[in-house]
């Protein structure tokens, strides 16, 4: 048997979060999203959560987990190998309803660093062409599906909301990393200051969360590499 | 009253295709249930089509032939090869944008082979194809003014003398119904496979637009088309990517022979879904699962660890997190998956939804994506070639809401339309009877699946029409627990079940009236296409509780039926 120890918080009705457990005699083959879901259909309707794809691919339903932020829905209850789990809202966020954080402040970073490929040159008839390695080059990043598990893992966007955080970072090396993208001297100049790439103490903590596997520690890095390069080859 | 030009129901592939369409010139807003990254179109993997030959030589007439006879013809074909024509520009459209295509060692945009496709034409990234689609398209709809009303959960379409006059949405955060006003709506929400127990289709494929189209007096086409797809993961129903047998993977039995020998010898593995859906469950029948049991093996070993990597790196980790199997060194337990739905709301070669057999036009009203019928795909669709229905028709849509947009007036939004909605979600959420969603939905998964699936027969479907009609029953006595208006999970589960039962009796209906097998409508009680009396498209209407048919004939230009051999 586990025991659920979950988060709730009805606005409507709590005037402070709550705890309550559930328990569960089996949960053999059972993700995290399957217990919640059970819990819903079985224990408590009331309980609200975001899911959809429960394949790892729309990013809808992360949550921390025993203090750990990954997605509900590609974690096998019996992997985590303890027989209590508290499961929590990601934290930093303004609280919904029981596990539905309010995203405004993960999206608003993510608008904020122009989160499109840019490219004003007419383009060919035909597609633009690209190497393999080029392609190779934002491979990783371009697969982050913005679940918010790596900036909800960072001390230093829980302190400071201007900090653009990991994923929007990750995001800006994406098209920086791109030979298709003709604004790479803007992206550079957006992330070289206190709220962008220096602000990074590499802690590691959101390239641990990530259900992705991106190193978005890696791209943070890689983007400062890039900036010093510039300013090297502009002062000689 | 919120008020714009053009409102867009869907915020997936086709929803933002429209958008990025219409926001270039009119008032835009896209209302969507779930974030628009969210969308399942972002769960797409394999592949979408475009006969670029890139790989090697080929052609539009192949690409169109081939998308005919996969749909057993029962396709417009003037609808069909516009997709097919439009095809190659709308992919480099969608490079420009800045999709992460695959690419060919020359650095142009990787292709490979699909079922049912005669050449290599499958235009991917790795197998998250899908994925990068969305993204890409809602970065760049990011660039355009528009506004987005994420996690808005729409209600219904006011239709006024049968003109549209705009939606109704809920906004989940508040709990607050509000109208939207527009000169041109346009419906993309998607799919519906969660009809079915075991489906690919993400949880918020419900079909409500198709419900809100039955409330509001409109016809669906084709509903009793179904495509299950030969590759979902044992008991998940999650979707091993056709790309994996594009790519070279084997399909075995308890045997380990590869039973599609006897099925297609011709093309194996790569004939299209309904033909091995079907060999799959015969050999399930007939005691060749594996170990006796229901599921077949999908193999990809020989393609060695490197490749598997490389093109496959999401069905690989699928397999691992789902059923702890690693596809480098083992087979893969798979079994048949509800997949695709080839009916939904009709519409003209423009994307103007139709509200009869004779094709008139409802002014104001659009529909494209998995939700419409065109119809491109006729009776069984063929991979890869949905996520080019979604980009073709989404921007053939939203270039046709546009331009009614801007030569019309906005229509008054009927008050009393308004309240009416309001006054449904306030019982539902006042309601205090016995009955739970989930588990009627539970209960009308496992009819549809064991009555109206892969193979069906008259006696089944009768009895699922009266398990659907029991159900839908059994609704007016459902229960509410929770009575919050913020984030109400419960209540969107409990209008999404409303709709998945009112569109799941069209499906039985339409499929106990065709009398005929065609493309993924297989009636073992009628195993042959009836050209004579079935190449015609079906059109449903709810009617008093009731449905009704009728029926619509084909568009052929080109292409005479012939037998459908693979
Ligand atoms: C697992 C999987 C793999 C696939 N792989 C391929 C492939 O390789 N190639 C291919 O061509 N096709 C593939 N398909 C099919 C293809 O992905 C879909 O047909 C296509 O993505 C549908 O796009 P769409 O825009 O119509 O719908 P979706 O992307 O599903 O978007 C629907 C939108 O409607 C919104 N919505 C729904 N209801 C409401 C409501 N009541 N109120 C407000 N908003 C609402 C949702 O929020 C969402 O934004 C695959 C399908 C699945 C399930
Ligand atoms: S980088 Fe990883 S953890 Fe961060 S948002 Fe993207 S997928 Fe999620
Ligand atoms: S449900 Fe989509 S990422 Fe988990």
């Amino acid at each position: 048997m586990v025991t659920f120890r979950v988060f709730r918080f009805s606005p409507e009705k709590d005037k402070k979060p709550r705890y309550v457990d559930y328990n569960i005699e089996d949960t053999c083959g059972l993700t995290v999203l399957d217990a919640l879901k059970l819990i819903k259909t079985d224990m408590d309707p009331s309980l609200s959560f975001r899911h959809s794809c429960r394949s790892a691919i729309c990013g809808s339903c992360a949550v921390s987990v025993n203090g750990k932020n990954m997605l509900a829905c590609n974690t096998q209850v019996d992997a985590l190998g303890k027989s209590r789990i508290v499961i929590e809202p990601l934290p930093g966020y303004p609280v919904i309803n029981d596990l539905v954080v309010d995203f405004a402040p993960f999206f608003g970073q993510y608008r904020s660093i122009r989160p499109y490929l840019v490219s004003e040159s007419q383009p060919p008839e035909k597609e633009r062409i690209q190497s393999v390695e080029a392609r190779k080059r934002y491979d990783a990043p371009a697969q982050c599906i913005m679940c918010a598990a790596c900036t909800t893992s960072c001390p230093i966007v829980w302190t400071d909301d201007k900090y653009l955080g990991p994923a929007a970072l990750t995001k800006v090396w994406r098209f920086v990393a791109d030979s298709r993208d003709e604004i790479t001297d803007e992206r550079l100049a957006m992330v070289n200051n206190e709220y962008g790439v220096w602000r990074c103490h590499t802690m590691f903590r959101c390239a641990e969360a990530c259900p992705k596997e991106i190193d978005t520690t890696e791209a943070i890095e890689n983007l400062r590499r890039e900036v010093l390069k510039r300013a090297f080859s502009r002062r000689r | 009253m919120r008020k714009h030009d053009v409102v867009i129901v869907g915020g997936g592939l086709a929803g933002l295709r429209a958008a990025i369409e219409t926001s270039r010139e009119v008032d835009t807003a896209i209302i969507s249930k779930i974030h628009p990254l969210r969308s399942h179109t972002g769960a797409a993997q394999g592949g979408i089509a475009a006969a670029l030959g890139n790989e090697t030589p080929d052609s539009m007439e192949e690409h169109a032939f081939d998308t005919v006879k996969g749909a057993d013809y029962l396709c417009d074909q003037d609808a069909m090869e516009i997709l097919i024509n439009e095809a190659p520009k709308n992919i480099y459209e969608l490079e420009h944008m800045g999709v992460a295509f695959s690419r060919t060692p020359e650095g142009k945009i990787a292709q490979r082979a699909f079922g049912g496709h005669s050449k290599p034409r499958a235009c991917y990234a790795a197998d998250w194809t899908g994925h990068t689609l969305l993204h890409t398209l809602y970065e760049q709809s990011l660039r355009q003014k528009m506004t987005f009303y994420d996690e808005w959960f729409a209600l219904s379409v006011a239709l006024v003398n049968g003109t549209c006059a705009g939606v109704t949405a809920l906004d989940m955060k508040t709990g607050r119904i509000e109208a939207f006003s527009a000169k041109s709506v346009i419906f993309t929400t998607g799919g519906y496979g969660r009809a079915f127990k075991i489906t690919s289709n993400a949880a918020a494929n419900t079909g409500d637009g198709l419900g809100m189209f039955l409330h509001a007096g409109l016809p669906l086409e084709d509903m009793e088309f179904v495509q299950f797809h030969p590759t979902g993961l044992y008991q998940h129903g999650i979707l091993v990517t056709e790309g994996a047998r594009g790519e070279g993977g084997y399909l075995l039995n308890d045997k380990g022979e590869r039973f599609m020998e006897n099925y297609a010898p011709e093309k194996m593995e790569l004939a299209p879904r309904d033909v091995i859906s079907r060999a799959m469950q015969t050999e399930v029948n007939e005691g060749r699962g594996i170990g006796g049991s229901d599921f077949l093996h999908i193999d990809l070993r020989h393609l060695g660890k490197e490749k598997i990597l490389e093109k496959l790196p999401q069905i690989h980790t699928l397999a691992l997190d789902f059923v702890g199997v690693d596809a480098i060194t083992d087979p893969v337990p798979i079994q048949p998956t509800a997949h695709y739905s080839m009916g939904g709301l009709p519409t003209t070669i423009d994307g103007n939804v139709i509200s009869d057999a004779k094709n008139t036009p409802v002014d104001g009203l659009f529909a494209a994506g998995e939700c419409a019928c065109v119809s491109v795909h006729g009776a069984n669709r063929l991979g890869t070639n949905s996520l080019l229905d979604a980009v073709v028709y989404g921007k053939q849509a939203g270039i046709a809401a546009r331009d009614h947009a801007k030569g019309t007036q906005f229509v008054n939004f009927p008050d009393e339309h308004l309240r009416e909605v309001e006054s449904d979600v306030a019982s539902l959420l006042a309601a205090d009877g016995k009955e739970s969603a989930p588990k009627l939905l539970t209960n009308l998964q496992n009819a549809m699946t064991q009555l109206c699936g892969i193979y069906r027969v008259k006696e089944d479907l009768e009895l699922c029409i009266e398990r659907v009609k029991d159900l839908l029953e059994r609704f007016q006595n459902i229960g509410a627990a929770d009575k919050g208006r913020i984030f109400n999970t419960e209540l969107i589960d409990t209008i999404q079940t409303r709709n998945i039962l009112e569109f799941s009796e069209v499906m039985a209906v339409g499929a106990l009236a065709r009398e005929e097998s065609r493309g993924a409508h297989y009636r073992t009680d009628f195993p042959k296409r009836d050209d004579k009396d079935w190449l015609k498209h079906t059109m449903a209407w709810m009617e008093d509780g009731k449905i009704r048919l009728d029926y619509k004939p084909v568009t052929i230009t080109k292409w005479e039926p012939q037998e459908r051999k693979y």
